[in-house]
């Protein structure tokens, strides 16, 4: 068991000190000087005058470009692990720290909301096409769901955007919150969140039902041919019960594997539905970031995105033996 | 399944190759047309603020995207084949490395290099944006084909050939690739759809190749002037449509490989 956890956890911390040696190396690797481009930015908005040499060189300096490229690494290794992620460019001094940080319960809350409805209902929907007895309606629903999960969250999210939003205005198409609004905590505060995550949520949901659907559906057509199914039906047990407490319940287990890794990849998993909807979350930063050329916060995000990852694959692991006891025995 | 996602992405190709005799691709560039009208008798699909007739462009821009994703899936088809094909016959040590290098990369998201790689070039072009997306998605057929060389090289085949004295490069060229064939067929399908599904992404943030026209950069350029809310549906419902329909073939062709490739799921069906 500790041989498990260590060679986990050593997993763990490999898969982030790669993210973090990406993170420093990409924009170093690529094509043409930063310090250049940012000041060449300057000087074309007409912002700079005076020796362009010196300033290049204190900008460097600042950045702490001129340090030896060992130096260097070592210093952004250890400022990213104290999350000291440097100063956002285009709303200086704002640390990035705080702009992430700003940005996560959005994108935690529309997310997380999303896919845990989505495999709810989506591993009830797998479950029922499975079962024999099931009306024959949900077999005409589950080719609309499969046809859904091919098609890209965001490509849903313009539709939905177009249908609900603009064809038949019911729905709020931009922002967290009403616009103008004082957030208190009250339940018109609530409930104007609730109006605006209902259509990015319902993209996601939309777009992810299916896989959950397909999934479960295998994995009961698979656990229904077991032996113990046979069993249970010798025992003379009802259908219901052999279905539900024999049939789904195994099924479900590496349901709950694919559940952990999702979360995992949260934060990440819907940039682009947070950019059509301007939902202020990580995403939605990130686009911004982008279009300002902010670097740090940039980085600062996509560092973000690996770590929950690697901490999402960890939890699981960790967690995985006390959930199915096999993988415990196994690596006894 | 399989032959009708094959014909739906084979018509997209053809519909664009055909282009030049429903439309003159020059009025894809910025300016040819007058901006911003609706569909009419002249532009068919209207055009967009930069005055680009939009049927021109979605012509222009879907073997453009197609040719990415193919690129890219191709490239990265013959990386995790190759790392594949290493990690199932030598196993060992080089299995260990194989393996270690697929379980990080595929932990860390591909999204967070692709806007790195992004962010850091002055100029993407269609041709590096293959490279960086194919360089992300060759983890699964490399697994894939690691698993099945690991099966088939236990085969009864395998020991005849070795011992009429056949070399190991040979063997795996005569003996272990032709049974691959349809692995490599599947497994070519999933790296396709990575790695469109990656591009199209990048593109709509805003990081695809900016003088040029694919399907990601339409809906890019289509967000990005507000094309939704200020109802100009004929900017954005075409690039929607045509991504739609090549991934519901891709979709199709993928269901019908597995189909294909594992017995078991084609007795239950």
């Amino acid at each position: 068991m500790a041989a498990y956890l260590l060679r986990r956890i050593g997993m763990a911390a490999l898969v982030m000190f790669v993210a973090l040696s990406v993170n420093f190396a990409i924009p170093r690797l690529m094509p043409g000087d930063p310090v250049e481009q940012q000041l060449a930015a300057v000087s074309a908005a007409g912002g700079q005058t005076g020796n362009m040499a010196e300033a290049a060189a204190a900008m460097r300096a600042r950045l702490g470009l001129d340090r030896p490229l060992a130096v260097q690494y070592l210093a952004f290794l250890a400022n990213s692990v104290r999350f000291d992620l440097g100063v956002s460019v285009a709303s200086y001094p704002q640390p990035v720290a705080e702009i992430v940080l700003a940005g996560l319960p959005w994108t935690i809350g529309l997310l997380g909301t999303a896919t845990l409805l989505s495999f709810v209902v989506g591993s009830l929907l797998g479950a029922m096409l499975a079962w024999p007895r099931a009306p024959k309606l949900l077999k005409f629903l589950a080719l609309p769901v499969v046809v859904l999960s091919a098609v890209p969250y965001f490509i849903l999210g313009i539709v939905l955007m177009a249908l609900l939003g603009i064809l038949w205005p019911v729905l709020p198409v931009a922002g967290g919150y009403p616009f103008g609004m004082v957030p208190n905590a009250d339940f018109a505060t609530a409930l104007g969140i609730a109006k605006h995550a209902v259509l990015p949520g319902l993209s996601i949901m939309l777009a992810s039902l299916g896989t959950w659907a397909v999934a479960m559906r295998g994995m009961v057509v698979g656990v229904l041919g077991e032996d113990y199914i046979m069993l249970a039906e010798a025992k003379g047990l009802s259908e219901r019960r052999i279905f539900l407490a024999y049939g789904v319940r195994n099924a479900l287990l590496p349901q709950f594997t694919q559940l952990a890794l999702k979360l995992g990849l949260l934060v990440s998993g819907a940039i682009l539905v947070e950019v059509i909807f301007a939902y202020p979350g990580i995403g939605y930063r990130l686009y911004v970031a982008i279009g300002q050329k902010d670097v740090f916060v940039v980085q600062g995000i996509v560092l973000l995105l690996s770590l929950s990852i690697a901490l999402a694959m960890l939890l699981l692991d960790l967690i995985y033996p006390l959930i199915d006891p096999r993988v415990a025995a196994r690596n006894a | 399944m399989l032959a009708f996602g094959l014909v739906l992405l084979l018509m997209l190709g053809l519909l664009a190759a055909l282009a030049p005799l429903i439309v003159d691709p020059a009025l894809a560039a910025i300016g040819a047309a007058p901006p911003r009208r609706p569909p009419s008798a002249a532009h068919w699909l209207g055009s967009d603020t930069q005055g680009r007739d939009v049927l021109a462009s979605l012509l222009a821009a879907t073997p453009r995207t197609l040719e990415i994703g193919l690129l890219a899936g191709l490239i990265g088809l013959a990386i995790g084949g190759a790392l594949g094909l290493i990690a199932g016959w030598f196993r060992g040590p080089a299995d260990a490395i194989i393996r270690t290098i697929c379980d990080v990369m595929m932990t860390v998201p591909a999204i967070a290099v692709l806007v790195l790689v992004g962010t850091s070039v002055r100029t993407m072009t269609v041709g590096l944006m293959a490279l960086v997306v194919a360089l992300l998605s060759w983890m699964v057929p490399a697994r894939a084909i690691r698993a099945q060389v690991l099966s088939l090289r236990e085969r009864p085949w395998i020991d005849v050939a070795r011992l009429n004295g056949m070399s190991g490069p040979r063997i795996i060229l005569a003996e272990l690739l032709p049974n691959l064939a349809p692995y490599l067929a599947a497994s070519f399908v999933i790296a396709v759809s990575t790695a469109m599904l990656a591009t199209i992404g990048l593109e709509a943030l805003g990081l695809g190749p900016q003088n040029e026209l694919t399907l990601g950069m339409m809906i890019y350029w289509a967000q990005y002037s507000g094309a939704i809310l200020r109802g100009m549906w004929w900017w954005w419902v075409p690039p929607v449509v045509a991504l739609t329909l090549i991934f519901i073939g891709l979709l199709a062709v993928s269901l019908g490989m597995d189909r294909l490739v594992n017995a078991r799921l084609r007795s239950d069906a």
